[in-house]
């Protein structure tokens, strides 16, 4: 392993918007309205933030009540370096709270200066974000309130009808947002640094000598390490394809109609997918042998993308009798009589 | 019930398996493990595998490792994304219908890509506490504030599990945290996550483990010491960490009662605690007496391989009754934010 671990940033992002609802979009319309409603249990306890389910023994639950934006501090932990997308960009403490009239407790964020200034039981409120839209961030945190009122103040009862006579949330934002260093392992690693010189290594299965192209590093027919990468042509031949008539949203860069193609190199004994380019769309065949359309060689880089498109080559069509069979090599085919 | 036994069992665990895709490392365990019952892939009644895209954030990354098992011809496969022992679950009620004799389950984790506490925030709700990205870390040190207020736990205890974690772990090839540190020493340790500690924390690993389920005299053929599943039993809490008691385990109190752990004496428990307070948590909620030697590997703390721990806790406990240091143990796995979900497992030797 002298060679360096290739790497690359690799971000995966969700843009999921869920449904919510009657009873999460009640909480959530309310804390749009700055009021805070919990649940009423089977038991006669209250549940804040609210669930539509008793999750002691599944019962729904639709009794909604209104607690304090006020609370107290059953646990918490301090967050001395903030994370990405967390509620505040400097330090503060996570809590569980258990607001007035609640019975059970919520997870959110503490805005103090540091951890001496939490204890376990203080008093806390809500402060509220300025723009609100029916989401959990609408509380932008909890601050500590020695004068949010006794524990057993009666919170408001007006604020049911509030969110009642309020537009209600019916979904929610909820993007997720996920950074990695992506690592490619040993069999795409050699693939990369050689496709890098314009050159297409695959791996070749040392039971059936199957050549597998992009190269994975294990033979997925024989379930064995590949131990021989073999370096094949940027020439071969169209397997099978299709015309796209209409366009991609975000890939303004292809002009429909264009061709995808299963293209399979020669000594291959597997397609990849390809752009076919150089023909009209309506010529592109079966059979048609094609040849790979690098970028400038300025432009090269570790990718498979160095191969803009396909062209013909003008020689003669595969010919293709046996459809069963194509694609397979006799190595393929082989194992078949036994 | 049919009698399922423990035949094979491989693991790796690294800091980090920058070098090698999951599928790359994953066939050299899988052909060790088939090798050492003399088996090919053709000869496994069923195949089940645990294991989650978002560690490495490599799509669809469960369907290239089945590729290491050489499905060719089409093998019965099933795949779960949870942890490598719920894969054994499966494979093991697959065994228990009777139409089968063996069962392949692998498991495996490549969390170094990303920032795994970062990633577990994922698996919160999702209205409520996802959109806010709590650690992991964060979530544990909450439970473990209410531990040590309550009086349940003292921070002594906490760094008494840690060391003796640490020092079990010198003699595990696959720990990667294996530097034995004094109780007092761990006690001067910052606080990493206030209330909990570094040494209270998982040591994050990449790595993966196989093993091999055969039935009745299927089994006997296979080795000379099976290793019998007598209990196994999974039960799950509720998802809200709010309306759940954090000073108890329930989930895992009903399922050892049910997997049988109080019918006999237990020689030695592997626990997938990831934290000090986990272990602690579980050594009640299992009723674990003084005599049971806890985490003989040193467990979750010296290695977590996320996705395959749990599966690596039986396979340890597995390995160590068929080597004959013990005739009955018991085996834990655990999912989920605080032991949401809990897997209890009685294992005897032959």
């Amino acid at each position: 392993m002298s060679e360096a671990v290739l790497k690359a940033p690799l971000v995966l992002e969700y843009p999921f918007t869920r449904t919510t609802g009657p009873v999460v979009g009640a909480f959530l319309t309310g804390l749009r309205e700055q009021v805070v409603l919990g649940v009423r249990r089977s038991d006669g306890t209250v549940m804040c933030p609210p669930l539509e389910y008793d999750p002691a023994d599944a019962s729904p639950l639709d009794e909604l009540v209104e607690v304090a934006p006020t609370g107290k501090v059953v646990t918490w932990t301090w967050n001395g370096t903030p994370r990405d997308q967390q509620p505040f960009d400097r330090p503060f403490a996570w809590a569980m709270i258990r607001l007035d009239g609640a019975d059970t407790t919520m997870l959110h964020a503490v805005l103090v200066d540091g951890p001496e200034q939490m204890a376990t039981g203080m008093r806390v409120a809500i402060q509220w974000r300025e723009e609100r839209e029916g989401h959990i961030r609408d509380i932008a945190g909890f601050v500590p309130a020695d004068n949010a009122g006794p524990e057993d103040s009666a919170a408001s009862t007006s604020g049911l009808a509030t969110v009642n006579a309020a537009e209600p949330v019916q979904s929610v934002r909820t993007p997720i947002r996920i950074e990695y260093d992506y690592t490619p392992g040993a069999g795409l690693s050699a693939y990369l640094r050689a496709i890098k010189d314009k050159r297409i290594l695959g791996d070749k299965c040392p039971v059936s000598g199957q050549v597998f192209v992009p190269p994975r590093g294990v033979s997925p027919v024989a379930g064995v390490r590949t131990t021989d990468l073999v370096e094949l042509p940027d020439t071969g031949y169209i397997e099978s394809f299709n015309i796209t008539r209409v366009p991609i949203r975000g890939r303004d860069d292809l002009h429909p109609p264009y061709c995808s193609a299963w293209i399979v190199l020669d000594g291959a004994s597997v397609g990849f997918i390809g752009l076919v380019s150089g023909v009209d769309a309506d010529d592109v065949r079966i059979g048609m042998r094609v040849k790979a359309h690098w970028k400038p060689d300025d432009e090269l880089e570790m990718s498979a993308t160095n191969i803009l498109w396909w062209e013909p080559t003008g020689e003669p069509d595969v010919p293709i009798t046996d459809y069963e069979h194509v694609g397979r090599t006799d190595a393929d085919t082989a194992g078949e009589a036994s | 019930m049919r009698d399922i036994a423990v035949v094979a069992f491989t693991q790796r665990q690294e800091a980090s398996i920058p070098h090698e895709s999951e599928v790359e490392f994953m066939v050299p365990l899988m052909d060790e493990a088939k090798k050492t019952v003399g088996l090919t892939q053709q000869d496994m009644g069923f195949t089940c595998s645990g294991s989650s895209d978002f560690l490495a954030g490599q799509a669809f990354s469960f369907v290239m490792t089945i590729d290491g098992t050489g499905p060719v011809p089409p093998i019965s496969e099933s795949h779960v994304e949870m942890d490598g022992a719920w894969a054994l679950y499966e494979a093991w009620v697959k065994l228990q219908i009777g139409d089968i004799d063996t069962a392949f389950v692998y498991s495996y984790g490549r969390s170094s890509p990303g920032s795994l506490r970062d990633v577990l925030a994922t698996q919160m709700d999702p209205y409520y506490v996802a959109p806010l990205w709590p650690d992991a870390f964060a979530v544990e040190a909450l439970r473990a504030r209410l531990l040590l207020e309550s009086g349940k736990v003292d921070e002594r205890r906490l760094a008494e599990i840690a060391s003796r974690s640490r020092t079990h772990a010198v003699d595990n090839p696959h720990a990667v945290r294996r530097t034995p540190k004094s109780v007092d020493d761990i006690l001067a340790e910052p606080f990493a996550a206030d209330p909990l500690r570094p040494s209270d924390l998982p040591a994050s690993a990449d790595g993966g483990a196989v093993l091999i389920l055969a039935a009745g005299d299927r089994a006997r053929e296979l080795c000379d010491r099976p290793v019998w599943i007598r209990g196994i039993d999974h039960r799950i809490d509720a998802h809200s960490l709010g309306v759940r008691d954090l000073t108890r385990v329930e989930s895992a109190e009903i399922a050892a009662h049910h997997a049988g752990v109080a019918d006999d004496r237990i020689d030695f428990a592997e626990l997938h605690a990831p934290f000090t307070t986990s272990e602690a948590l579980l050594v009640d909620a299992l009723g674990l007496g003084g005599d049971t030697v806890i985490n003989p590997s040193g467990g979750a703390l010296a290695a977590h391989t996320m996705m395959a721990s749990g599966l690596i806790r039986i396979g340890e406990a597995a390995t160590r009754i068929a080597d004959g240091q013990g005739d009955r143990a018991v085996a834990h796995a655990s999912s989920g934010p605080c032991l949401q979900q809990n897997l209890v497992c009685v294992l005897e030797g032959e």
